[in-house]
């Protein structure tokens, strides 16, 4: 494993990867708290783990299949309700091709 | 039965047994929990909703003409809290987070609607962490609860409305859900009964997705029996989701079978460092009690238990990460207007919604998964989770049970804990294993530690709810702790 300890940099890096904005003192703030959770995670390297296969679920569900069958869907009036911005029928989102 | 305690203080089942001599109705049950809630929620902080007198009336004689028609449950007429991370069908719904603010799901967990329709009283929604991510309650957005326990104890988290809740009197049973320990460890805390059930025994339809390999939704109570009533009546297949198992367990099937001859391990990995003399006191005082009751327990070993913690905060935080990419402010919620594109417009949303702790685990599981690092992260801690899996497997082998302390400390003060995430994580240690492997397991009480409640955790294999849930009850019944909080 790499040196875990973050930069600014790396911070700014994931924070957009995560599309969440944070200011200046938040990024310092971030860097030390996760550089020191992250080093605590260095221990797993110790664990010989060649060959064995990872956990997703510990059920062993695998991929499920049901029947296209119809059903109620949720009121549509009550659903967009939820919505900060609404025009009509439709949610109204910000420009996404400028 | 407690005649000296007020009926806000019965369990579940005394409540039924009232109901059904005719010594009490739902309804006078239901507004005596809505006085109690109006007298002492000032001080603990638990509802961050209460439903209106006339919607829970409405809900009371429901359960009284059920009960008058011989339709009666288990749940008929029980005062519920339901967690603020379940769904509730026209009931604000925030999970503590600004960024839900002003949320009303068109619809109900299904927990929830089967509890609605075995004539359950919901009281209300309570309080937790954001999003259900940490282990007192400090980091809701909406304000700590108190322990009741103590004025400036934490009633650890996240599920700790939950759990102070039904300590105080504010309600009989509540749902809760336990992604590392957000049942059991606040169980503990508040000196009340938390059960986590097998992964995939409950649906998990409803609840805000938090780890969806671990999150599994459950109760806390007063007494076992009732948690196990309760898992009864929630538990089951649902066709929308799909990780439900198709099972017919009946959860109080051993209740009421003796002890004598089981198998019980004692991990000593989690009896070493942090934990406070006075729970590893009262811990021991259990074991006797166990003894006593004809249980084998022998000292055992699981070392991978030291590498349970960076499995679960990696894992957890990285399917976390990719959950929360929901809450974009465009679907519902809270949203940050003004900002000149749709990108700018998400980002600005998530940054003024979530806060600090949720941030943080947003970050630590996009860092996880982020390429270059998912081999040396998410997918190492994928693989010590199989190893964990084994060794409980392993040690189920020859043992009926596990059992350590839920908490290796009593509720601790508020603000102790804040400055340093990482102290704050390993208040879970001694849960976050059993949602690993996903287990289940249960708190009961087992005492005081300078005046604060001490947990119990037993752990059964998987689909050995029974078990643990038998286990517990028969130490319960034989310690007979009635630990009631100082009136507030």
């Amino acid at each position: 494993m790499n040196s875990p300890l973050l930069t600014e940099d790396d911070v700014r890096h994931i924070a957009r990867l995560a599309a969440l904005r944070i200011d200046d003192a938040e990024v310092e703030t971030m860097r030390s708290q996760l550089s020191n959770i992250l080093a605590h995670f260095q221990t797993l390297a110790q664990l010989d783990t060649q060959g064995v296969p990872p956990t997703g679920h510990t059920t062993d569900a695998h991929s499920v299949m049901r029947d296209d069958e119809e059903m109620a869907a949720l009121d549509r009036e009550q659903t967009l309700a939820n919505a900060p911005f609404i025009d009509g029928e439709f949610v109204r989102v910000r420009p996404v091709i400028e | 039965m407690t005649e000296t305690l007020p009926e806000t203080h019965a369990s579940a089942r005394e409540m039924r047994a009232k109901y059904e001599s005719g010594q009490a109705t739902a309804r006078d049950t239901a507004l005596a929990h809505l006085e109690r809630i109006q007298k002492v929620d000032k001080h603990t902080h638990v509802f961050l909703t209460v439903l209106d007198e006339n919607q829970i009336v409405a809900q009371a004689d429901a359960a009284d003409e059920m009960i008058r028609a011989g339709q009666a449950s288990a749940m008929t007429g029980i005062p519920f809290l339901i967690k603020d991370n379940i769904s509730t069908d026209g009931v604000r719904t925030t999970a503590a987070s600004k960024i839900l603010d002003g949320y009303v799901p068109p619809f109900d967990a299904t927990a929830v609607s089967r509890l609605k329709k075995a004539g359950a009283i919901i009281l209300g929604k309570g309080n937790l962490d954001e999003f259900a991510m940490g282990s007192s309650n400090e980091n809701s957005a909406f304000g700590a609860v108190i322990n009741p326990w103590g004025n400036n104890r934490v009633p650890g988290g996240s599920s700790g409305g939950a759990a102070a809740a039904v300590a105080a009197g504010e309600a009989a049973i509540a749902l809760g859900s336990d992604t590392g320990g957000s049942i059991r460890q606040p169980a503990s805390l508040c000196g009340v009964v938390g059960f986590k059930p097998t992964y995939g025994t409950v649906s998990r339809y409803g609840l805000i997705a938090f780890g969806s390999s671990l999150d599994q939704i459950g109760p806390i109570a007063r007494t076992v029996a009732d948690c196990a009533d309760t898992a009864n009546a929630i538990s089951g297949r649902d066709p929308f989701d799909s990780t439900s198992l198709e099972l017919d367990l009946d959860f109080t099937e051993y209740l009421d079978r003796d002890i004598d001859g089981m198998r019980i391990g004692v991990p000593r990995e989690y009896l070493v460092e942090g934990i406070e003399p006075g729970v590893r006191s009262a811990f021991d005082a259990s074991i006797a009690v166990l003894e006593s009751l004809g249980a084998v327990v022998e000292a055992t070993s699981l070392p991978l238990t030291d590498h349970a913690l960076a499995v679960y905060y990696i894992i957890a935080p990285s399917e976390a990460s990719a959950n929360l990419s929901r809450f974009d402010g465009v679907k519902y919620g809270m949203s940050v207007d003004g900002e000149p594109n749709a990108r700018e417009s998400i980002e600005a949303t998530r940054g003024d919604g979530f806060g600090p702790e949720v941030k943080r685990r947003i970050l630590i599981g996009t860092y996880a998964l982020s390429a270059g690092y998912y081999d040396a992260y998410y997918k190492k801690a994928q693989q010590v989770r199989t190893l964990i899996r084994r060794e409980f497997q392993d040690s189920f082998q020859k043992f009926d049970a596990l059992i350590m302390p839920t908490s290796p400390t009593v509720a601790f003060e508020i603000g102790e804990k804040t400055q340093d995430p990482f102290q704050m994580y390993l208040s879970d240690v001694c849960t976050i294993p059993v949602n690993i492997a996903g287990l289940p397991g249960i708190s009961v009480p087992c005492g005081l530690s300078e005046g604060l409640p001490v947990g119990l955790q037993i752990v059964a294999p998987q689909l050995g709810d029974r078990t643990a849930l038998q286990i517990a009850h028969a130490y319960e019944q034989s310690a007979n702790w009635k630990l009631t909080p100082p009136e507030l």
